[in-house]
């Protein structure tokens, strides 16, 4: 068993392995469940992966890239999200946000493992993957997507064990080091499709772009949903500066949901007057894939969230827990039809050949389901065993309110006292209701 | 329409390299740009020296930077659907049963008079710009660099699968014996490299639908097929940019070339012979 110096522990808000037994039945149960789906999905991974893909998975010469591509796209989609979203407060210094920040490296962190869980179970030959080094091509973006997302990873360990040790101004420094990878990691993402200048649904500088803003949206959306989970695991992590960070968050988040709105809008109205991707188009708008679209994607993933949270106000947490497990649904959804969607037109159907008329088709097999549930229940599993192990992220007394400091009632926000106020005179020079002191003073100790 | 139909004179028929001097003169006329644009199966615009400044410019290859530069042309007319050249293939290079390294689409235009069926081979374009092996990570996939066939090496195969994504022409299949991506590859390793002049396909093929050979020599007949003004020479998915070395042309019995069998030059296998 790791041994680790109370200081530290008491610092990480780690208080021994045992916590993990604590929990109630209900919670005890849970985690059995997870544990025992994860070693189910990866034993039927594993037997994928022994006995050859050709004749248990559901993809096909023509469509290489099934469920467990769209896992992974989903996984790393989230884990950048949450980095960006986490980045906000705690590096760019924008107060609100400072709260989450723990928590959202955390599970930014664990997606990012589940994600390489679930791309582990689709390559031939994980072990070749040592040519990456040996034999590197550096005008692949597949290559370039290997070296971002390393890097991002491990910025991202470093960030967050700086945040442990509540060494600050390193993790801002790791912080802003994993934006930019995770940025330039997941711009690339989005250019391997959209640099595949044979598939007409892809091709374009489209993709690189919207996926950095759809991550941010999966980022907002998975810090509502993981928080409000948290919250009634334990629900001593909400305080009111907790309150007030997820009020910004669901602020942001229905910004991002309706600037996804719009790329999918534009991208929609474009379809329609290219032959190719109206093809594609239609077999979202009226196809087969018509209820993952209008259902799946719109409905749950776009439309639903953004009314629950406008009507949660950014203070309902009911509400904002239904939004953003709506959201995550709909958002792999949005990452399945996104990668099959690029592959159902046959390569040759413009050639009006009698093999080719008419579209492919695609279906998970149950070895593909199985392994991206497995990557899925990984993320949770972690979740919360995070939660239990980690006394929920929270932050200590002098991490909440800095020395000097106290959380105004009001607002919600940190203020300041200048030397010899009461908290009512400094409320007052706040919020302007009589300045009590010069208005020079009150920017100065703004600013400290 | 009989595809064994000879039009030009009998005896001469067996030499590929054979033309008047009036096409030569074609030829130089033309020099090395052709161009053409083939879109959705519809001609768009012919081959002209004229019509470079309307096309995209980088829709053929136009110089031929290696040597020997490989290149297959398909006289798609004469097609018969037979799969001699698949099942020759399967057999030369060991493709499973699950998999193909080229195939025969087949096209029907019903309101077509006459003849309404048309075959069109396909298989690798060994495209000069190849998006397969930009796309692949770890170089597993790559251009020779002399003789510009686009290989593979097995051995770094990741299995990613983004070059199969990435081919336009749905090229290549996963092989599960070789556990690595395979392709076409010109009967490289099979024949070529073996002293062996015509791949597997080419040389089984009873029609003469496919015509292998090395576009960077003026007197090989694959050159001289595709340097004719007067014939429209095409390729498939121009706009993806890959310039491939697999042209499409429509055989005529106004054709120099006699319509049968490619004979392995240099006194190889006769198959012309045989018939
Ligand atoms: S499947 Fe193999 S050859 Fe194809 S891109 Fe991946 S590593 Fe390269
Ligand atoms: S046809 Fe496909 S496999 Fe062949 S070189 Fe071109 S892109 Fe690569």
């Amino acid at each position: 068993m790791i041994t680790i110096p109370k200081e530290t522990a008491e610092r990480w808000g780690y208080s021994g392995f045992s916590d993990f037994f604590i929990p109630g039945k209900a919670f005890r149960a849970v985690f059995v469940v997870l544990a025992a789906a994860i070693l189910f999905c990866y034993a039927v991974g594993l037997h994928g992966m022994a006995s050859g893909y050709r004749n248990l998975y559901g993809v096909t010469r023509e469509i290489p890239w099934g469920v467990l591509i769209s896992g992974y796209v989903f996984c790393v989609v989230t884990s950048t999200g949450l980095c960006i979203v986490s980045s906000v407060g705690h590096v760019f210094g924008h107060e609100p946000f400072m709260p989450i920040a723990k928590r959202a490296v955390f599970l930014a962190l664990i997606f990012l493992v589940g994600g390489f869980s679930i791309l582990l179970f689709d390559l031939e030959n994980p072990l070749h993957m040592i040519w990456f080094m040996l034999s590197p091509n550096l005008r692949s973006n597949m290559w370039w997507m290997g070296l971002l997302y390393g890097l991002y990873l491990c910025a991202l360990s470093v960030e967050y064990l700086f945040l442990l040790a509540q060494n600050h101004r390193m993790s801002r420094l790791a912080g802003f080091m994993a934006v930019l990878c995770g940025v330039a990691a997941h711009s690339n993402l989005g250019a391997i499709f959209g640099m595949l200048s044979g598939r007409d649904y892809w091709y374009g500088p489209y993709f690189p772009i919207y996926f950095v803003f759809s991550a941010i949206m999966s980022g907002g959306g998975a810090i509502l949903f993981f928080t409000c989970v948290a919250s009634r695991v334990e629900p001593e992590i909400m305080n009111e500066r907790m309150e007030r960070a997820m009020k910004a968050v669901c602020k942001l988040t229905i910004t991002m949901i309706s600037v996804v709105m719009f790329f999918t809008i534009w991208e929609t109205i474009c379809g329609f007057v290219s032959p190719e991707k109206y093809l594609t188009l239609s077999v979202f708008l009226t196809g087969p894939y018509a209820y993952n679209y209008w259902i799946g994607e719109i409905l749950c993933g776009l439309v639903l969230p953004l009314v629950l949270l406008v009507r949660s106000k950014g203070t309902d947490l009911r509400l904002m827990l239904i939004a953003g497990g709506m959201m995550l649904a709909g958002i792999f959804f949005m990452r399945y039809d996104f990668v099959i969607a690029g592959q159902i037109v046959p390569v040759f159907h413009s050639l009006g050949v009698e093999e080719y008329r008419s579209l492919l088709t695609y279906r998970p097999s149950f070895h593909e389901i199985a392994v991206v549930a497995g990557g899925l229940c990984l993320v949770a599993f972690l979740f919360l065993s995070g939660e239990r192990v980690l006394g929920g992220h929270r932050l200590q007394k002098h991490e909440i309110v800095p020395p000097g400091g106290f959380i105004c009632p009001g607002c919600g926000a940190i203020h300041y006292r200048q030397e010899g106020e009461s908290e009512e005179q400094s409320l007052r020079r706040y919020h302007g209701f009589r300045a009590a002191a010069p208005p020079n003073a009150e920017r100065e100790t703004a600013r400290r | 329409m009989n595809p064994q139909l000879d039009q030009g004179a009998g005896p001469r028929s067996d030499r590929w390299s054979e033309v008047t001097p009036l096409e030569r003169r074609t030829f130089l006329k033309i020099g090395l740009s052709i161009t053409g644009l083939l879109g959705g199966g519809t001609l768009l615009s012919v081959a002209s020296i004229v019509n470079k400044a309307f096309t995209t410019p980088r829709t053929f290859t136009e110089t031929y930077p290696y040597k020997p530069h490989y290149a297959m042309v398909i006289r798609e007319g004469l097609c018969i659907d037979c799969e001699l050249c698949a099942k020759a293939c399967r057999e030369t290079n060991h493709v499973p049963d699950y998999g193909y390294r080229t195939r025969v689409l087949t096209k029907i235009t019903s309101d077509a008079i006459g003849r309404q069926r048309e075959f069109i081979p396909i298989l690798c374009n060994q495209c000069n710009d190849p998006p397969c092996c930009r796309a692949c990570p770890v170089g597993a996939t790559y251009k020779d660099p002399r003789d510009g066939i686009v290989r593979m090496n097995a051995e770094k195969c990741v299995g990613c699968k983004t070059c199969m994504l990435a081919c336009p022409y749905d090229a290549r299949y996963f092989n599960d014996q070789k556990h690595a991506v395979d392709k076409c590859n010109f009967c490289w390793d099979t024949r070529l490299s073996k002293g062996q002049k015509l791949t597997a396909c080419a040389a089984a093929c009873p029609t003469g639908a496919r015509i292998f050979g090395d576009i960077s020599d003026p007197d090989n007949v694959v050159y001289k097929m595709v340097h004719q003004i007067e014939k429209v020479v095409w390729v498939l998915r121009p706009e993806c940019g890959t310039r491939p070395n697999v042209f499409y042309m429509k055989a005529s019995h106004a054709s120099p070339w006699r319509l049968q069998r490619q004979a392995e030059p240099g006194g190889g296998v006769r198959a012309a012979g045989k018939q």
